[in-house]
């Protein structure tokens, strides 16, 4: 039997159904995994030993008094920490928001309380969620399991590390221009970013709201799909959220995808995506074929602009997000050095917000400006648009389409620090997504030297069923996503417990 | 009221717009679930994660707030498209929460309206460029002293809040005033505005610039704000018309500007120049989608529509057979309105007509008198419509007179008893006991022989005198009407 903590999430939640284990069993399996390699990954931000262990405590009472639970009960689970939580510290691994308690939990981790999940902690990201390598953290860099001196990407990184590393059996993060789906694909992870609107987005700190949506990481398609299910769905609060029917969607995998029209898009095989990738993608695509897949060339032509007009957008609607954060309702400031209100205020945001962040909010600040609001956020309105267009006319001709999650394999630590560019073009092939608002999922897709490759899967709105049949279609033919990381394994001996 | 005189003798043309904002009295503010009323409230009481500006949250749109801006923008004859859309207006400022703030930008709820003024007498036509939502700040308590510190109360942060702006169609200090009174009964009669501005609940901002007579092109704009109330507003622009004549006349330039109107000096102040204008980076808020407005819904509000000022009055001359000006006082407050068909339909009286131009006449004449005395409100009126009514049967059935009437509806409001029991309790009634008035007078013929004298020498005016004295021997008690036919009849022919 494998450990506890490396169980799936239908496995455990069996177990626990049949009561062959208990979800403080569980929870303290995670817990002590955590400990033993926690100070090589730092997953998390905040952990919250004593409250997980409660919460577990209570499950086990009320299902000992033969209460029907809810479908994730007792499955530990790690939340991002741009997700608000009532009464734990929710700090954006911003200084601005360090001690910042929110009054209100977000609607999604209403919805996992709702389930039954067990929450771990909160993990670490990018400051705001503005990278690719969670290097961005005021607090430290999360670090890759599958090789510590790598970065797990971002912005999600932390919880896309817990989950590879078995710290978490499943997390959520949030995707704004493949903040969920290229830490999954740099992790060995499957990692989802649903279809804006699927999830509600009420209490999800905003970074760029047009674009921001909150999706899960998991180790199996299924795992995801359970965890898609207990979130996804229209919300009062969030006025973008939309009120359409949510499928069941682990009823959709079927393991079948003969006939499926798989498009690959010239535009994800061009100079910068590394050979090793390259490689394990087009391996995975003939593993589809060979399912019974038709696989066909498409275009995407607007491809290479993405990344301009996303940086233009998610800037300048940052630029207001960040606006409230003042020092004067919560959250740090600068008390006692300032002269006057102007000041205070200055020198609070200079002080709590980190370099990327502010280099964001003055791109945006510049791009919204009088004068240079048609030359920039028009325009890449614009783009936007035709990007939304590139992908409805390839969704006449397929079903899926497919390609890397990210050009590279996990980068060493600090190796793109220094040139903000060249970390923004990680992004080139996750942005489009967030653009035109359509699902998208990276799922392991092989390994290139050790490392893992993540195939991304775009699906028209509102197909995230389809998407997780695919994975977890792929699944069933290969064994990628079952590995573990070695990394961590040399370690985990020595202070083994159990 | 258009031309201004100029000691160059160069005639100037005094172009306003007016961007009136009024609070809504919806029950929640815009975007959350807190109470709108925050008067009375302890500060920061009023106030949710929402409105306060925490991270994560997000806003929902107050459908009340928008059905009643459509009905503001019905009212003002404007047109209402099929969407419109939010947008966020950045400035940072601590009573911001959001450090921006929701409004509407380039497509407003409606747009292209008019509302028509009397002008003493001449019907003025003023544009309305449109009618758009927003939502209100906080207030900042500034302490001053050696450690001077600034409070924020955010109970008035998310308040929905209504913008109204005019074409630059009015053309002197008082059009403006009456601009925003007309602006205000309508408010008021549609339920959406308390329109008190001495509270904030209505605010107005004027563009103010002159001209040459004849010339096209406008002239350079001040911005007045800080105006309290509809006189400040006719003052302050009345003000400003002039210093700006004065500074084109003797050779000077206005600059655009903001200018802040100082009550106690009578002045307008520069504020700030606009040349260092904040850029408020308008772009369309993502967290809300555009709001479609289908033709049902514009129509539902339509038939929600109370019956406006303008209708009222027309309504009131053909129904009451009262004149113009009249139905125009009684329907300016829509409280003295109501209060006048109150006290119309409350009378008993067969004489419908009559009893509708009493009730006018009372009621624009001592009743509003004794309310103006007191500083009340017609709501206030401590004479109910009901006791009005009450009061004019007693005059028209001749129990008592109208100068009786007078002391018993003084006495009624001031003791707050019906006008019945005033007339019952001080004993005032006609003398309609017609052998007492015959024995009064019997003894002015015989006291006042020369009166009757001059009456049979053809003087028929003394009549009138004699007359006088029955009605001073009864104090008033006996029915004029009564007494000429008695008086002439014993008095024989002249
Ligand atoms: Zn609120």
């Amino acid at each position: 039997m494998p450990e506890l903590w490396q169980l799936s999430v239908s496995e455990a939640a069996d177990l626990l159904r049949r009561r062959e284990i208990s979800a403080v069993e569980l929870t303290r399996a995670h817990q002590e995994r955590i400990a033993q390699v926690e100070g090589n990954v730092r997953a998390f931000v905040t952990t919250l030993d004593d409250q997980a262990l409660r919460d577990a405590e209570r499950l086990d009472q009320r299902r000992s008094e033969g209460e029907q639970l809810g479908p994730l009960a007792g499955i530990p689970i790690a939340i991002k920490d741009n997700l608000c939580t009532r009464g734990v510290t929710t700090t954006c691994s911003s200084r601005i928001l360090e001690h910042f308690t929110p009054p209100y939990d977000a609607t999604v981790v209403a919805r996992l309380h709702e389930a039954g999940a067990v929450i771990l902690g909160k993990t670490n990201l990018d400051e705001f969620a503005m990278g690719s390598s969670t290097e961005n953290s005021a607090f430290f860099p999360t670090r890759n399991p599958w090789d510590l001196g790598r970065v797990p990407g971002g912005s999600s990184g932390g919880s896309a590390s817990a989950v590879a590393a078995g710290e978490a059996m499943v997390a959520l993060g949030s995707d704004t221009g493949g903040s969920v789906r290229q830490p999954g694909a740099l992790t060995n992870t499957v990692a989802l970013k649903p279809t804006y609107g699927r999830v509600s987005r009420f209490g999800l700190v905003a970074f760029a709201s047009s674009l921001d949506q909150i999706g899960p990481f998991a180790r199996s398609a299924r795992d995801a799909a359970l965890l898609l299910q207990a979130i996804a769905g229209h919300d009062p609060f969030d006025s973008t959220s939309v009120d359409a029917p949510v499928p069941d969607y682990a009823a959709a995998l079927s393991g079948d995808i003969k006939g499926l029209r798989v498009g690959v898009p010239a535009e994800y095989f061009v100079e910068g995506v590394e050979p090793g990738v390259r490689q394990a993608v087009e391996e995975a695509i003939e593993t589809l074929k060979a399912q019974g897949a038709e696989v066909g060339e498409c275009s995407l032509p607007h491809t290479r602009y993405g990344v301009a007009a996303y940086y233009i957008i998610a800037p300048a609607e940052c630029s207001a997000n960040l606006a409230r954060y003042d020092g004067v309702k919560y959250g740090f400031a600068l008390r006692g050095e300032a002269d006057d209100l102007i000041d205070f205020v200055s020198k609070t945001r200079a002080h709590g917000f980190g370099a990327e962040v502010k280099r964001r909010i003055m791109l945006g600040t510049y791009a919204l400006s009088s004068g240079y609001y048609d030359a920039y956020y028009l325009q890449a309105e614009k783009m936007r648009t035709l990007i939304k267009q590139d992908f409805d006319q390839a969704f006449e001709q397929f079903d899926v389409l497919v390609g890397p999650t990210s050009p590279t394999v996990a980068f060493e630590l600090g190796a793109k620090t220094a040139d903000p560019y060249a970390m923004y073009l990680n992004d080139v092939f996750t942005i489009p997504a967030n653009l035109a608002g359509i699902p998208g999922i990276s799922i392991p897709g092989g390994f290139s030297e050790g490392l893992p490759v993540g195939l991304q899967l775009l699906a028209p709105a509102f197909e995230e069923a389809r998407l997780l049949r695919v994975a977890d279609a792929f699944e069933r033919v290969t064994d990628y996503h079952t590995r573990w990381p070695e990394a961590l394994n040399a370690k985990r001996g020595a202070r083994k417990r159990r | 009221m258009a031309t201004a005189p100029t000691s160059t003798s160069v005639e100037y043309e005094v172009v306003i717009g007016l961007e009136v904002h009024s609070q809504l009295l919806t029950t929640s503010k815009m975007f959350c679930r807190c109470p709108a009323d925050y008067a009375n409230a302890e500060p920061n009481t009023h106030i949710c994660p929402v409105c306060s500006g925490y991270p994560g949250v997000l806003p929902v749109i107050n459908e009340q707030a928008i059905d009643y801006i459509m009905m503001t923008a019905l009212a003002l004859n404007c047109e209402i498209p099929d969407f419109c859309k939010f947008d966020r207006k950045n400035y940072g400022y601590p009573d911001l929460p959001k450090g921006y703030q929701i409004s509407q930008y380039d497509r407003p709820i409606s747009r292209n309206g008019y509302i028509l003024l009397d002008v003493n007498g001449e019907e003025r036509r003023i544009g309305i460029t449109r009618v758009h939502m927003e939502e209100d700040t906080g207030r900042l308590v500034h302490r001053e002293g050696k450690n001077s510190y600034t409070l924020v109360d955010l109970n008035r942060a998310g308040v929905p809040l209504m913008e109204i702006v005019s074409e630059p169609d009015i053309r002197g200090a008082e059009e403006a005033r009456l601009y925003m009174e007309k602006l205000r009964t309508i408010l008021v009669y549609l339920g959406v505005s308390s329109g008190k501005m001495e509270e904030g609940a209505l605010r107005c901002d004027a563009n103010v610039s002159i001209r040459p007579r004849g010339q096209q092109e406008f002239g350079v704009k001040t911005e007045i704000k800080n105006m309290n109330s509809f006189r400040s507003v006719e003052r302050a622009i009345s003000y400003e018309i002039g210093r700006q004549i004065e500074v084109l006349s003797s050779g000077g330039v206005i600059h655009q500007e903001t200018r802040g109107w100082d009550e106690d000096r009578g002045v307008t102040v520069s504020q700030r120049s606009k040349e260092y204008a904040d850029d408020y980076r308008y772009f369309p808020e993502p967290d809300l989608p555009p709001l479609v407005i289908s033709r049902e819904w514009v129509e539902r509000i339509r038939a929600q529509m109370p019956e406006l000022p303008d209708a009222k009055s027309k309504r009131f001359v053909e129904q009451y057979g009262l004149s113009a000006r009249d139905a125009g006082q009684l329907t300016a407050e829509k409280a003295l309105a109501d209060y006048y068909e109150a006290a119309v339909a409350a009378g008993t009286s067969a004489d419908t007509a009559a009893r509708a131009k009493a009730a006018a006449n009372w009621t624009l004449g001592d009743l509003r008198r004794l309310l103006n005395a007191g500083s009340l409100d017609i709501t206030e009126s401590r004479v109910a419509p009901q006791g009005l009514a009450e009061l004019l049967d007693l005059i028209e059935s001749g129990k008592i007179s109208g100068k009786q009437g007078k002391e018993v509806l003084e006495k009624a409001f001031a003791s707050g008893d019906t006008p019945a029991a005033v007339v019952e309790r001080e004993g005032i009634a006609q003398m309609s006991d017609s052998g007492e008035l015959e024995r009064i007078v019997d003894e002015v013929i015989a006291d006042n022989p020369k009166a009757v004298e001059d009456y049979h020498a053809g003087k028929t005016a003394s009549v009138q005198f004699l007359v006088g004295q029955v009605m001073k021997r009864t104090r008033g008690r006996a029915r004029p009407d009564m007494v000429s036919p008695l008086l002439l009849g014993k008095l024989g022919a002249p």
